[in-house]
């Protein structure tokens, strides 16, 4: 009875509205295009209001695809993406994907149904306290009960969300919330947030003593971070790079903040960083920390880590401030407001000398190339993603990574010149999170040239999205990196255990038929020059294209820092098969 | 060393939860907590206090600023605050024994609140150490029951701002932070 009055009421006065209505209109007014979602019972109501809305709903085939699909969707466009969930399993499902987004500060709100308020506490069907399960995952939550907090409570998620150190944020809406109506009035639901504050900026003392540290310096390093692309500072950076003569090294997330090519990027850092880029970090006497927080992967040991070097600290969120290392000078706010203080002050000074001795620890190996070394008649990952990037490198492309080993050759051999080109779990480290990111990024960036790069392991966490690729006509390519292990977990396992490869060895489908069953073009590679071909054939078909690439089993990520080692005590590769680092 | 910290939080269901959960989360060791109203309905106010060194005092600060409920946070700890505990003990006490209990309630400036024919109920506010110190003197005489609320803190004179304003409808979100529909 209540719907249809409202109904009657609606076309009436306009203004009174169901909370379901409500939860779109909002969405609309947020600027959002499409949502990724499963629907349920609890969030039925909102379902049925859709057909009212401009928005275009993606239905995924498990609701953790949702959240990757929102979290690369604000990857690869810097826009707060939406996941929407029914009660119960339908929320509890996307936790994964809520914490994949925390731990990598990406934007995502959650839309999630919850059982009639009046049930709420009895263990009714399909509830779940999702607000409670996800309370440490979130950057915030809410649970709505009345229609009339809707419009407030959607205004302030996506405020949240993304302003600041970006992050999820969930919005459980109980089912008669959804049903109920009442007055909506854009205007007046303004967010009421007296507590938040993301807009923090450091002292003028503070600016003073990094200049002092920063003109003071001998071997200074820039450690750029995940900050520099959340906070749109790639010319600054690049500009900061270039006038102060600094070298630049990147963190995983950091990957595309700088370009690839430029003389002074060095490359990526941590434990599977190139072994030059590590002794630079461990002999500098000045690290600048741009949008960065000193994971354990990229310092290793934190008693040995970078002893002789000052280290300033640009980070939007003061929480980041000497937790894992003690910085000298903290310059807390957003990193591109702080360079634009910085860059008129900084002066121009000659680094040649700290340059060359970087280029010495190089040696030969940063010219050295894998593409010239003779077919030794195997397929290593390394050759894959070279070749990808070869044949790629000129567009407009991302490529969504997955975890594992995969995803650290991705990072080594593929050169991303541009921010946003790059889309991969690095703090939570979520298998699984590559096919539907990439969903996420292809939707939000149909211009682009989506790829992923998946190991055997994590692309069956969550291949079940190949039918959400072929229903929305996706142009995605898959490219799996497929050595019949969970290559990663057998590498620690060889290392670190004896060789005892416990539960490592996958028994795969054919990954070729699997992809056809779906209606998705596909081909399996077993030989370094069907590589090209195969990229190129993919490239040139309509629709998505999937690639079973039957790499070494048995081929190991190197350099490598032991978890708990200090960052200069590198496991180097024995062999010289494939050239990572100055590896004689 | 033990850190005090004054904590206002809007009053919304679960915003205790969230400051609880953040403790356990980030393995902060919470001595004790207490949470009650203000001079404002809509502001509650936490007395919370924590056994941390000075750089985990301040990660502990900055992180109550992350959760989006606390208004206002206040490490107090090297300030001139008056810091509050209070107890009910139930001591035994029989005939020979209660003139000597009500003596030293009365050294301690402590209440008698319940009389039975077995013990005495002696309530005492004041700082830990004196509660501590009465705790003390009673156990010989048998303490049978005893609870105590946690302190509760402020800071003297002028130092002291009181609850923060909350009804902030003016909120300061950037206007390029704002999409709108077209």
């Amino acid at each position: 009875m209540k719907d249809n009055t409202s109904l009657t009421a609606k076309s009436m006065t306009a203004k009174s509205m169901t909370g379901a209505s409500i939860l779109w209109e909002c969405l609309e007014r947020e600027g959002v295009k499409t949502v990724f979602g499963y629907p349920g019972g609890a969030i039925l109501p909102a379902y049925d209001a859709l057909k009212g809305s401009k928005i275009h709903h993606i239905l995924v085939r498990h609701e953790q695809g949702a959240t990757h699909m929102a979290d690369g969707y604000a990857r690869a466009s810097g826009q707060v993406g939406v996941a929407v969930a029914t009660s119960g399993p339908g929320a509890t499902n996307m936790v994964t994907g809520i914490a994949t987004a925390m731990l990598d500060s990406s934007p995502i709100v959650c839309i999630t149904g919850q059982v009639g308020s009046k049930l709420i506490g009895s263990d009714a069907f399909q509830e779940t306290d999702i607000t409670g399960v996800t309370l440490p995952i979130t950057k915030h939550n809410y649970l709505v009960t009345h229609a009339s907090e809707v419009a407030r409570t959607i205004r302030e998620a996506f405020y949240v969300a993304r302003s600041g150190r970006p992050g999820p944020v969930l919005v459980d809406i109980t089912k008669d919330a959804q049903q109920s109506t009442c007055e909506f009035d854009w205007e007046a639901a303004k967010p009421q947030l007296p507590g938040y504050r993301p807009d923090l900026s450091p002292e003028p003392k503070e600016y003073e003593q990094a200049l002092e540290l920063i003109h003071n310096a001998k071997r200074p390093v820039i450690l750029a971070g995940h900050g520099i692309i959340i906070s749109g500072a790639m010319a600054e950076v690049r500009e900061f790079a270039e006038r102060t003569g600094i070298p630049v090294a990147l963190t995983l997330l950091g990957i595309g903040a700088f370009p690839a090519a430029h003389p002074l990027n060095l490359g990526m850092m941590g434990m599977h960083g190139e072994a030059w880029v590590n002794h630079t970090i461990q002999e500098a006497d000045l690290l600048l920390a741009f949008g960065m927080r000193f994971d354990d992967r990229v310092t290793g040991n934190l008693k040995t880590y970078a002893s002789n070097a000052k280290k300033i600290h640009i980070e939007i969120d003061p929480a980041e401030i000497n937790k894992n290392v003690k910085v000298d000078v903290p310059l807390v706010g957003d990193l591109r407001e702080v360079l634009h203080e910085l860059l008129p002050k900084v002066e121009s000074i000659d680094r040649s000398e700290w340059l060359d001795s970087i280029d010495k620890l190089k040696g030969d190996a940063a010219v050295r190339d894998i593409q010239n070394l003779p077919d030794s008649g195997h397929l290593y990952a390394a050759h894959v993603i070279n070749d990808l990037w070869r044949e790629t490198r000129d567009g407009d492309t991302v490529v969504v990574t997955d975890v594992g080993q995969h995803q650290m050759w991705e990072a080594q051999y593929y050169k991303h010149e541009k921010a946003r080109s790059l889309i991969t779990s690095g703090g939570l480290g979520t298998m699984g999170f590559a096919l539907p990111a990439a969903i996420g990024a292809k939707v939000a960036r149909p211009e682009a040239e989506v790829w992923v790069v998946v190991g055997d392991g994590g692309f069956q966490m969550t291949l079940c999205e190949l039918a959400t690729i072929v229903q929305e006509n996706l142009k995605v390519n898959i490219a799996i990196i497929n050595n019949g292990f969970l290559g990663m977990v057998r590498q620690w396992q060889e290392f670190f255990y004896e060789r005892n490869y416990a539960a490592t060895p996958l028994l795969n489908p054919d990954f070729a038929k699997l992809g056809e069953a779906y209606g998705i073009r596909s081909m399996t590679v077993t030989e370094r020059s069907q590589v090209v071909p195969s990229v190129r054939a993919a490239r040139q078909h309509d629709g998505p294209v999937l690639i079973n690439f039957r790499v070494e089993q048995e081929d190991t990520v190197y350099p490598m820092v032991a978890a708990g080692a200090s960052l200069h005590e590198m496991i180097r590769r024995p062999s010289k098969i494939v050239e990572t680092a100055e590896d004689e | 060393m033990l850190n005090t910290y004054v904590v206002y939080v809007e009053n919304k269901p679960g915003v205790l939860t969230r400051v609880a959960s953040l403790f356990r989360r980030r393995a902060f060791n919470i001595d004790s907590l207490t949470v009650g109203r203000t001079e404002k309905p809509e502001v509650s106010r936490m007395t919370i206090t924590v056994d941390a060194d000075y750089d985990q005092a301040r990660r502990i600060e900055a992180n109550l600023y992350k959760l989006v409920n606390v208004l206002l946070v206040e490490n107090i700890t090297n300030q001139p605050a008056i810091v509050r505990d209070l107890a009910m003990i139930k001591v035994a006490a029989t005939h020979e024994a209660r003139s000597h209990v009500l003596e030293l309630a009365g050294v301690f400036r402590a209440r008698v609140v319940d009389v039975a024919p077995e013990s005495l109920t002696i309530e005492i506010t004041g700082a830990e150490d004196k509660i501590d110190g009465l705790l003390e003197v009673l156990r010989p005489y048998g303490v049978l029951e005893m609870v105590r609320t946690g302190i509760v803190a402020m800071r003297r004179g002028k130092a002291s701002t009181g609850a923060p304003a909350t009804n902030n409808t003016d909120h300061n979100v950037a206007e390029e932070d704002v999409s709108h529909s077209v």
